[in-house]
């Protein structure tokens, strides 16, 4: 492979990159949390994002606020004043009806209007369809760095936002730095985060924006909306037992002893990504950190090897629990329990001896 | 079918199949090269060592931009048993030359290098296709290939077939047998990461030395077979096979041969801590000379694995494949100067240029070894590495016993193992398959 | 019509093979593959191209060996292929890597006709954010349509365009107007094998290279580590939890019930809480 004998300036260093914020962005104070809400119902990851929304203010010594942006109706103001319950000092409202609906060209509108207007040094969003969708037009309207999927949020004794995220492909962390733009924006995913504590109290400061747009300035129009049928939706998110199954299982077949032993807990299925890729599961069964973040009491993960990318999606889980033939596998480094056994002959006897277990005529059975 | 026409149709890309390619391209014929792996070498798997000599007949600067890891300054054989083995280990200063001879190679990296050269060279060569059937006429000529591609059938005036040693082409058209299981081994290997430094360590290496371990004995369990240790830049790639019928025989894995290779204190150090990254299996030709088949028909010819054309005695293979792929090309292209049809009478300029170089000649040398290795394999693999080791052992050590008295008792247990007429028989049938 | 795919070329985390005697993972750095989610955007592109006419051009930001992947888009069928290559794009984050795309797709626009149809598959497999398309749409001031399911309909002499797109608990149906830029989601069609004809058309066919300045980057500073602005101070493992998995060691007795014992034993009311759970046993 030769290279281009050119003497062209050198591209620089990474030594080189001067941590010198330019003096218009000295101004940009506060934290923001963008709560997203659609048809009137707020996307718990917000919630979440107060949660942590509110440490990095705390650390920083200044005001957590959060962002809505919705139709003018009342189900809106009644997410403001939620927010406070979630502990935001004050809210930035953009009440317009032709925000109805989610559309990128108004949504992102509003938000670069009030981060121009009112100038917040952090910006938070949900990794969701919506928040990636809007986070990437806002970033690139503002010219500013975004750091997406992060697992940690934190603030340097300078006050900059380090932003912690897997690195691709990699079994390591990063973390990264906006450290000569403003505001320093953030995405995270569903459940990363914990869900901070509601407290009923009274609602703050609420600073109304206009939308500055009227209907025949957008140009996509909404036609209609067509809700998911119920079926065999995933609940991976907020279930409370989840097994998982790897390429440990080494067929596609052995899949559906995961199901049966998720069957007779009660539990969700859900698997690693290579069976995903493989085709042997469908994606939203996913679990990892391009697929689902759970917390679950109990997580048991049979033949995963326990990669990064597996390991971010489950660690706030109570329990985990793992079975794997390689002693040396990585996810023994963070589960609980581990035990050392072919999952192929483990699942079926865990669900036998589950099924004995918690059946009422069980003997067994601890009184209730 | 599509309604373009080709020269020559050369069905993989491998060191047979790009050397044909790249031969036939520069000869200015219009070429057509199709692999089915995702990319040239994505299906190959060997040792690998690159014998240069060959090489230079097709990219004669090749040492200019060519992925090559080290060049080897050193080559060992050993006999092995259980827990030691005998070797004979020459070295020298003289392969630190301006033009080395040999090189170990990495096949994924090296074959996408080989093949661009025949893409530069005016080649066309499609991936990710492979070839499903021979189209014949109503006389049974090779008029052309079916692929997996929509409208994928198109004809040239004859097809060079490099498929490897799985000839699922030919056998399907009828052109020759499946081989036997006898005649094939398998073979599986991995690559070992270690630093350079350690490498160089180890194996006494400086810059891009190189070293060549080849083991045989009772590490396979007394089947033919062969083990083999290879450095690498920043790595060790190290690998066993046997005979496949021996496999078929005695029920053993070709998994469990490489562990007990690995775990063999002799191979044990030198891969102290390494990071296991891959791990491949290939069939091998082992028939040798008897094995190859029909090399040339009615608009086709074949190459390299697919014609068997591994000398197995001494692990060289791709050399030959190159060759032949070469040859064949070489032939091609002077029938068509003459503006000859590609006939099995004018085909088999082939097998007359091929006969006449070191592949055939070589093959012939070693004709009758690979059954004599193999009938003799428990003598050969097995008992005759015990007692070379015992008879070494007792030579080495001091220990009080008088030194004649030693010689005797090796020599009894030489006897008791095979008997008088055992040993000069193997010798001589050893004699006479080595000439 | 003139459609533009941006597709990347990223390592192959597919091609994990399981050891077949320790069963742990073993990863293969060398071969790259164009990002899968990129091939449904690449399909739905042909398609387009073959219902109404035009050209399919692809685009990939890359380094060098990012050629192979451009030549695999072509034997799919794409008309063109370019490739964006310049060490002055090395370590680029996606406000950088938008500002690249977007000049190419610009200067690919002037060059070889106006850009009715901007693709980009969904996210990356290596563990990218989804961010790189709504960035370009941004620069290039074109609307933007993510997370789409499907294409209902196309008018490219209307300009329109009505699509699915995924939101949560559902689907909105969309009408935009074109040029636009579209990410779609995965299995939301299958990409097809090239037929001969396209593979013959591709290896003979030459890829288009350019550099910042052919692309007609006018501020070299947008663009690689320098036009990024956020930087990666840090590289590090995690850090190992102290108390790693104990490991339950059955002995005589059967794995399933020590497992389950030592489960319950650490969580109590976990056992309750699955009686009520389970169900239908």
């Amino acid at each position: 492979m030769t290279e281009p004998a050119k003497t062209p300036p050198r591209p620089a260093a990474r030594a080189a990159a001067k941590k010198e914020l330019p003096e218009h962005f000295k101004a940009y104070k506060h934290v923001w949390v963008f709560i997203e809400q659609e048809r009137g119902q707020v996307h718990p990851v917000s919630w979440e994002l107060t949660g942590a929304g509110r440490k990095l203010a705390d650390k920083l010594g200044v005001e957590l606020a959060a962002v809505v942006i919705g139709p003018d109706r009342a189900a809106t103001r009644e997410i403001v004043a939620e927010a406070f319950r979630y502990g935001v000092d004050l809210a930035y409202l953009v009440a317009d009806d032709v925000l109805v609906d989610y559309r990128n060209e108004s949504y992102t509108k509003a938000l670069t209007d009030l981060v121009n207007t009112y100038k917040p040094e952090i910006l938070l969003l949900g990794a969701t369809t919506l928040g990636r969708d809007l986070a990437g037009a806002v970033a690139t309207t503002l010219l500013t760095g975004l750091t997406a999927d992060c697992t940690d949020l934190d603030v340097d004794a300078d006050g900059s936002l380090a932003a912690t995220r897997p690195t691709f492909g990699g079994s390591l962390l990063c973390t990264i730095y906006t450290l000569n733009y403003r505001p320093q924006m953030a995405t995270v995913r569903p459940r990363v985060m914990p869900m901070p504590e509601r407290v009923e109290r009274a609602a703050g400061r609420v600073i109304e924006h206009p939308l500055g747009l009227v209907e025949a300035d957008i140009v996509t129009k909404v036609l209609g909306f067509v809700p998911d049928r119920d079926s065999d939706k995933s609940n991976l998110a907020f279930a409370d037992v989840v097994i998982a199954g790897g390429l440990g299982l080494g067929a596609p077949e052995n899949f559906q002893l995961v199901r049966q032993l998720a069957a007779v807990l009660g539990a969700e299925y859900g698997c690693s990504r290579p069976l995903v890729q493989k085709g042997w599961v469908t994606s939203d069964r996913q679990i990892g950190q391009t697929g689902k973040t759970i917390r679950p009491k109990l997580y048991i993960a049979a033949g995963i090897s326990g990669a990064i990318q597996h390991r971010v999606g489950v660690e706030g889980a109570d329990l985990i629990v793992a079975i794997n033939t390689d002693r040396n596998a990585p996810i023994f480094e963070f589960a609980h329990l581990g035990i050392v056994a072919d999952a192929i002959r483990l699942l079926p006897a865990l669900t036998e001896a589950f099924r004995r277990r918690l059946s009422p005529h069980s003997r067994d059975r601890i009184a209730s | 079918m599509i309604e373009e026409r080709f020269d020559a149709i050369v069905i993989g890309a491998g060191m047979a199949g790009n050397a044909a390619a790249l031969t036939l391209a520069e000869r200015g014929l219009k070429v057509l090269q199709f692999e089915r792996g995702e990319y040239p070498g994505s299906k190959n798997v060997q040792g690998a060592i690159l014998y240069a000599d060959m090489l230079e007949k097709l990219v004669p600067d090749f040492r200019e931009d060519a992925p090559l890891e080290r060049h080897l300054v050193e080559q060992r054989f050993w006999m092995m048993d259980e827990r030691s083995h005998i070797g004979l280990h020459y070295r020298s200063e003289d392969f630190n030359e301006e033009r080395p001879n040999r090189y170990t190679i990495i096949r994924a990296q090296f074959d996408k290098w080989f093949s661009r050269k025949a893409q530069a060279a005016g080649a066309l060569t499609i991936c990710e296709t492979t070839v499903t059937e021979l189209v014949q006429d109503a006389y049974g000529k090779v008029i052309g290939v079916c692929t997996v591609r929509l409208v994928g059938q198109v004809h040239a005036d004859v097809v060079v077939l490099a498929e490897g040693v799985t000839v699922l082409l030919g056998t399907r058209a009828g052109l020759r047998q499946i081989p036997k299981p006898e005649t094939v081994a398998l073979a599986v290997k991995e690559m070992h990461f270690l630093p350079r430094e350690t490498i160089e360590a180890r194996f006494n290496l400086k810059g891009d030395e190189g070293t060549v371990i080849e083991a045989a004995g009772a590490v396979t369990h007394g089947m033919a077979g062969m083990g083999f240790i290879y450095t690498n830049q920043e790595s060790v790639s190290l690998g066993i096979g046997c005979i496949v019928s021996d496999f078929q025989k005695s029920g053993e894995t070709p998994y469990g041969l490489l562990e007990r290779f690995k775990r063999h204190p002799s191979v044990a150090p030198l891969i102290e801590g390494s990071e296991v990254k891959e791990y491949a299996a290939h069939l091998i030709p082992e028939g040798g000379y008897k094995a190859v088949p029909q090399l040339f028909g009615d608009g086709w010819v074949v190459v390299g694995d697919a014609a068997q054309l591994n000398n197995a005695i001494h692990r060289e293979g791709s050399n030959l494949a190159m060759t032949s792929g070469r040859l064949a090309a070489e032939a091609i292209f002077q029938i068509k100067s003459r503006r000859e049809p590609m006939t099995r009478a004018n085909l088999a300029l082939y097998k007359t240029m091929i006969d006449d170089s070191f592949v055939m000649k070589d093959l012939k040398k070693y004709k009758d070894m690979p059954a004599l290795l193999h009938t003799q394999s428990q003598n050969f693999f097995l008992t005759y590495p015990q007692l070379v080791s015992k008879a070494m052992q007792s030579f080495v050590r001091v220990d009080g016993t008088a030194k004649a008295d030693k010689e005797r008792t090796t020599l009894r247990s030489f006897v008791s193992a095979r008997s008088w007429t055992g040993l000069f028989g193997d010798a001589l049938r050893l004699a006479r398959a080595w000439r | 019509m003139h459609i533009i795919v941006c597709t990347k070329q990223v390592p192959d985390s597919a091609q994990i093979r399981v050891h077949p005697v320790t069963n742990t993972i073993m990863r293969q750095g060398v071969p790259t593959i164009i990002n899968p989610y990129d091939l449904f955007a690449l399909e739905e592109a042909l398609r387009l191209r073959d219902r109404f006419g035009g050209e399919v051009t692809v685009l990939t930001m890359g380094p060098a060996s990012a050629e192979d992947s451009l030549r695999k888009a072509q034997v799919f069928g794409a008309d063109r292929a370019v490739l964006l290559t310049d060490r002055f794009f090395a370590g680029a984050d996606t406000l950088a890597t938008t500002y690249a795309l977007a000049t190419a797709i610009r200067k690919i626009g002037a060059d070889y006709g106006a850009v009715d149809l901007v693709f980009c598959g969904k996210q990356t497999i290596d563990g990218d954010t989804a961010q790189v398309g709504p960035g370009v749409a941004k620069r290039l001031g074109l609307l933007q349509l993510t997370y789409v399911a499907r294409i209902v309909s196309l008018d490219p002499d209307k300009r329109r365009i009505e699509v699915e797109r995924r939101a949560e608990g559902g689907m909105q149906v969309l009408q935009s107007a074109l040029p636009c830029l579209v990410t779609m989601l995965e299995a939301s069609n299958e990409i097809r094998r090239g037929s001969l004809a396209d593979a013959l058309r591709a290896a003979r066919s030459t890829i288009v290279k350019w550099n910042a300045q052919d692309a007609g980057v006018e501020d070299i500073t947008k663009c690689g580590l320098r036009g990024s602005p956020t930087i990666v101070k840090r590289v590090f493992a995690p850090t190992a939890r102290t108390d790693k998995a104990i490991f339950i060691e059955p002995g005589d007795r059967p794995p399933a019930e020590v497992l389950i014992e030592e489960i319950f034993a650490r969580q109590p009311k976990l056992e309750s809480d699955l009686v009520s759970l389970a169900r239908g046993f």
